[in-house]
């Protein structure tokens, strides 16, 4: 089915090339890292995890949520869902790539990343998280290449894939869990100590990764004969509406368990993001615009009449996905180290060659996403009955 | 020759399983005797800890006297960085009040206005950094209690940074080298770019029977060293006489270094 991905018209490979060449500007920049250490970020001896870490973070939620579209067509049956599966598979798999490919960036010693297996231990997290995410990643490559082979010859997809299907729905969740204990064990970090930071991510997670799968089926639509179709479309709306209202209810009940108690280390890190503390205040303004985004989507969102429309569900989709970017992919992470042990402020921001490293791992991420949806749009356009 | 898919596959496999050989002949290989002999002049103990007299420190001590740290700097190789960003610190002094976090009144922050409060890895009884490290390269030595690092094993993740709620770990963000401003210590490693570094209780000296370098730097004895497990040892008889803290001792890390203020 590979060869699907070589043929394309001129727009499509324009698009792999533009790709390519954010990816060889991340690839120079991380060279440069490789050569002179993590020193050429902002992150510090407080700040000890910072752009790279966020985006991880990000996009482990972004993965689960492929979730969302396999637990309602298989288990539950619902049809208007299956043209669309494919679709947040693939997502899963490149969103994936994209988490290890930002942890490997933010290794000090890359060369020696595989001492985690070498020395496998069981009471580190992130050994699991190691564990958990690669297991995802091959379950969606073996579900999605599968399933997506049988529709092509015509045939029911192999009989072993289905106990995998069924093993990829609390798979998707595990990852995202075990994710959120990375941070919510850890003893002295107050803004992360919280018994529901591993269903805030799963919330976010489920109303940011339908959002983007929302955008990118109405691009599929656009741009290549295949329609993921209107129901399918609707009831993902319908999903990131519960999700992205249960998520912003729980920073609700953060906010409110830090400051009803009043105890001043579960409030310092809320009020550094939303206000600032003494005098430091660098990530307000996106905090704020976050909240802004979030009333945007959650206003377009519950009313119908908006939801439904094409155009006004689009700017939904977009609000819900920054909104939840800027409080994942950028607060939650670099807040849980300010103030620092000492009590004191430094803060961070990432540095140019930080961010084009970045960038360069989300346009590997979107070259994998779009080599894969040719070729699931490929067959899909092939079996298509003519009409 | 030609080779299908199944027989490509099949000889993968067979070079596979040939890789997972050497482990399995080391532990069959394995042996009793001990790897190294120890030094029968090395101080052994079962539980180490430190009594840090800040009292001493200040009425007798001169005034911004650093000698604990110098010490320790020089004989580790820490490098002298330059910038707060990269700084890397095995042992240093901040105020009462970023020492002991919510522990200050604005009255005895206001009497210790000033006064430097000695700082370091706390060698916890339960260390939140070995707990969370993925490749065992931070780990409490089942002897004594030391928390170690081996610079070689570390990938440089940070989880530990991120657990440690002392800020007790160092990260070399650059290559360390050219920045240890003092005379370089060859019965010491230094440390590349890219892995954590933090205090060892001097477990290098403890092995050759010296006390660890800040005991033995501090003229006015404010730093003591000894063996918890020894009613008789000199922590010991200082934690029966004196009313001491701990830092943070709500997180349940059983830290190992006790303040008299």
């Amino acid at each position: 089915m590979l060869e699907r991905a070589l043929t394309g018209d001129k727009r499509y490979y324009r698009w792999l090339m533009f790709l390519l060449v954010l990816m060889g500007l991340g690839f120079a920049s991380y060279l440069y890292q490789f050569n002179k250490g993590l020193t050429i970020t902002g992150l510090s001896r407080d700040v000890s995890w910072g752009f790279y870490i966020a985006q991880f973070t990000f996009l482990v939620g972004v993965a689960a949520s492929a979730v969302m579209v396999v637990l309602p067509y298989y288990l539950h049956n619902v049809k208007v869902f299956g043209k669309i599966t494919i679709l947040g598979e693939f997502l899963a798999i490149a969103s994936v790539t994209m988490c290890l490919l930002f942890i490997i960036v933010d290794l000090g010693k890359p060369m020696r990343l595989l001492n985690v297996l070498l020395y496998p231990t069981p009471n580190s997290i992130l050994f699991w998280d190691m564990v958990v995410l690669n297991g995802y990643l091959f379950l969606n490559l073996l579900i999605g290449w599968n399933v997506l082979e049988a529709e092509r010859k015509g045939v029911h997809y192999p009989n072993w894939v289905k106990p995998l299907i069924y093993i990829s729905i609390p798979w998707a969740v595990s990852i995202h869990t075990v994710t959120a204990f990375l941070y919510a064990g850890l003893p002295g970090r107050h803004y992360w100590l919280t018994a529901i930071m591993a269903a805030r991510f799963l919330a976010s997670a489920f109303a940011s990764g339908p959002a983007l799968l929302i955008l990118l089926a109405f691009l599929v639509k656009k741009y290549t004969k295949f329609d993921p179709g209107k129901e399918a479309i609707d009831k993902l709306s319908q999903i990131i509406t519960y999700a992205m209202i249960i998520s912003l209810f729980f920073v609700g009940l953060e906010v409110f368990t830090a400051f009803y108690s009043n105890i001043p280390s579960h409030m310092e890190a809320i009020e550094y993001l939303f206000f600032g503390i003494h005098g430091h205040g660098r990530l307000v303004p996106f905090m704020w615009l976050f909240l802004i985004l979030a009333i945007v989507a959650l206003v377009l969102l519950i009313n119908p009449n908006t939801r439904k429309q094409e155009k006004t569900l689009k700017i939904a989709c977009l609000a819900t996905f920054f909104s939840m970017w800027l409080e994942k992919g950028l607060g939650l992470v670099i807040a849980g180290f300010i103030p620092n042990p000492f009590n004191e402020v430094r803060e961070y921001a990432p540095t140019i060659p930080e961010l084009m490293i970045a960038i360069g791992v989300w346009a590997t991420g979107f070259f994998v996403l779009t080599i894969l949806y040719k070729i699931a749009t490929s067959v899909k356009e092939e079996t298509a009955p003519s009409i | 020759m030609e080779t299908s898919r199944r027989n490509f596959l099949k000889i993968s496999g067979v070079c596979a399983l040939g890789l997972t050989a050497l482990p399995v002949a080391d532990v069959f290989g394995e042996s009793d005797l001990p790897k190294a002999i120890k030094n029968p002049q090395a101080l052994t103990g079962q539980h180490w800890a430190m009594v840090v007299d800040m009292k001493k420190c200040w009425e007798k001590g001169k005034e911004g006297c650093k000698d604990c740290i110098l010490a320790c700097h020089a004989v580790h190789n820490v490098p002298d960085i330059g910038s707060i960003k990269e700084e890397i610190k095995w042992i240093w002094t901040n105020h009462y009040e970023n020492v002991f976090p919510g522990q200050e009144n604005e009255y005895n922050v206001k009497n210790l206005e000033g006064r430097p409060f000695i700082a370091l890895c706390n060698h916890c009884t339960n260390p939140p950094c070995v707990r969370v490290c993925p490749t065992q390269a931070t780990f409490k030595r089942p002897e004594d209690g030391i928390v170690m690092m081996d610079f070689h094993r570390c990938i440089g993740c940070r989880y530990c940074m991120a657990g440690c709620p002392y800020g007790a770990r160092s990260f070399n963000w650059r290559d360390p080298r050219p920045f240890i401003k003092t005379e370089l210590n060859m019965r010491f490693p230094t440390r590349e770019r890219g892995v954590v570094e933090k205090c060892n209780f001097c477990a290098e000296r403890l092995a050759e029977g010296l006390l660890p370098a800040c005991v033995e730097a501090c003229k006015v004895g404010a730093l003591s060293f000894g063996d918890l497990a020894d009613p008789n040892s000199v922590v010991r008889k200082l934690l029966a006489s004196h009313f001491t803290m701990r830092r943070k001792p709500e997180l349940g890390t059983q830290p190992n270094v006790y303040y008299i203020v």
